[in-house]
């Protein structure tokens, strides 16, 4: 039911997230943030339910908080972050497993923008780009037609853009409002948002 | 004095000591030396081989070099047999840690993984501490290469070069006077580490049986690169050291 698309574009990752939390036929809110910042440099969009939303995600990021902690400072690359949240999820399938399908994007001075895709059975592949969701039957073949490796910013905006312009037109399910944040060399930050999550 | 207190690790003395640790440390001041010497391009870890009989096979790899992982290294002095316990417990850290995040460990955490396995035996459940003193050599992207000691207590620190193991206190001092500011090179360092191995070893003439030459560099990919020196290339760099011992003084 929710919808996590992101797109690499040359020097950043754009995560978009769909901003309703519904069950059966109640929507209990329609301005959550599913994009949960995870360090400075990475932030990771996840598609499931509310609970399991929220576990996942603070684990994952006060454990990642923990690591720099007790390593003086260094953080983990991004491609270790995605690691760490596999070996997670795969550690927890057998026993309590997260039902979250995610898209974990960050930046790294090295390596530059990277993109992991998992889902709840702990898959992992790194990805140029991709969606969760019913959603993704309606977008992937929109990111197929439009992503380029050298891609601005701006233009993988407007990949997300019509994206969701596609999801409003013919899904069936209505997600009027969705969070986009972009992750670059200057961190995490938010481009738009269709609900404040501030607003209680 | 000391009797009453020193044979329970988990005691301290009155004077705020803990003795059975001391003990282990002297313990390896009786084993064969390792000089570690931190190079610009590269890490060198030279070897005493104490050959207690000419009836022991020849060790097939190594009796004092250990590879930890693809990208760090260890030197043992002490008893070998406590060291193979803490070899594999690096060995399974630094790969258990490969196998969550696929990326190397970074060196520091792996010292430290090691000697607070250690210091656990110097305050828990009554067994007597490890006798045996590291020399850990490692690249990772964090700090470049980097040369940890490690003793009994669980204690470690990062050298530019450094002795253990008997004779410890000669090979220092000579290190303190012939290690310039400038870190050497590769070649450099392999030499300096056999001049303090002569001094340490003093009184038996150098040879390739007796000296385990070691270094660690990167090749042009950029990964780590393990490798103890053939028969003939250890004989290289004694006789140059030799070579220019003989030649010193002369104006």
């Amino acid at each position: 039911m929710d919808t996590v698309l992101a797109i690499t574009f040359k020097g950043g990752v754009v995560l978009a997230a769909d901003q309703s939390n519904a069950r059966s036929i109640i929507s209990y809110q329609s301005n959550i943030d599913k994009i949960k910042e995870l360090t400075s440099h990475s932030a990771m969009g996840v598609a499931g339910p509310n609970c399991d939303l929220v576990r996942f995600t603070e684990y994952i990021a006060k454990n990642l908080a923990l690591y720099k902690l007790n390593h003086d400072g260094t953080q983990l690359s991004t491609k270790a972050q995605a690691n760490f949240c596999r070996s997670e999820l795969a550690e927890a399938l057998r026993k309590g497993p997260y039902q979250v399908n995610l898209l974990l994007g960050g930046f790294d001075k090295d390596v530059g923008q990277s993109l992991y895709y998992m889902d709840y059975l702990a898959a992992l592949e790194k990805v140029n780009y991709g969606a969760h969701g019913h959603a993704s039957n309606f977008c992937l073949s929109i990111m197929d037609k439009e992503y380029r490796d050298d891609l601005s910013e701006d233009a993988a905006l407007k990949v997300i853009d019509h994206c969701i312009h596609e999801i409003h037109t013919r899904f069936l399910i209505s997600q009027p409002n969705f969070m986009v944040k972009v992750i670059d060399k200057d961190g995490v930050r938010v481009v738009k948002f269709g609900g404040d999550p501030a607003d209680t | 004095m000391a009797r009453r207190y020193d044979s329970s690790t988990t005691t301290f003395s009155p004077e705020g000591r803990l003795h059975q640790v001391e003990y282990a440390i002297e313990a390896i001041n009786n084993a064969g030396t390792c000089v570690g010497i931190l190079a610009k391009d590269g890490i060198v870890m030279a070897s005493e081989r104490r050959i207690t009989s000419g009836l022991l096979a020849p060790a097939k790899t190594s009796e004092k070099t250990y590879k930890l992982c693809d990208h760090a290294a260890c030197n043992v002095a002490g008893l070998t047999a406590d060291a193979n316990i803490l070899i594999d417990q690096a060995r399974i850290y630094a790969a258990r840690n490969h196998y969550v995040y696929q990326d190397p460990i970074p060196v520091e955490q792996l010292v430290e993984h090691v000697c607070n396995y250690k210091q656990a035996y110097t305050q828990y459940g009554g067994l007597r501490p490890f006798g045996v003193a590291f020399l850990f050599a490692g690249y990772d992207i964090h700090h470049g290469f980097q040369l940890y000691q490690s003793d009994p207590s669980g204690n470690y620190s990062g050298w530019k070069a450094t002795v253990i193991g008997s004779n410890n206190q000669a090979g220092k001092s000579l290190l303190k006077t012939e290690y310039k500011e400038e870190a050497p090179s590769v070649q450099e360092a392999l030499m300096l580490a056999v001049k303090v191995l002569n001094k340490t070893m003093d009184g038996t003439a150098a040879s390739v049986e007796k000296m385990e030459l070691f270094r660690m560099t990167l090749d042009e990919d950029g990964n780590c690169q393990h490798h103890i020196l053939t028969a003939e290339e250890a004989k290289d760099v004694i006789d140059s050291v030799a070579a220019e011992a003989s030649s010193s003084g002369d104006s």
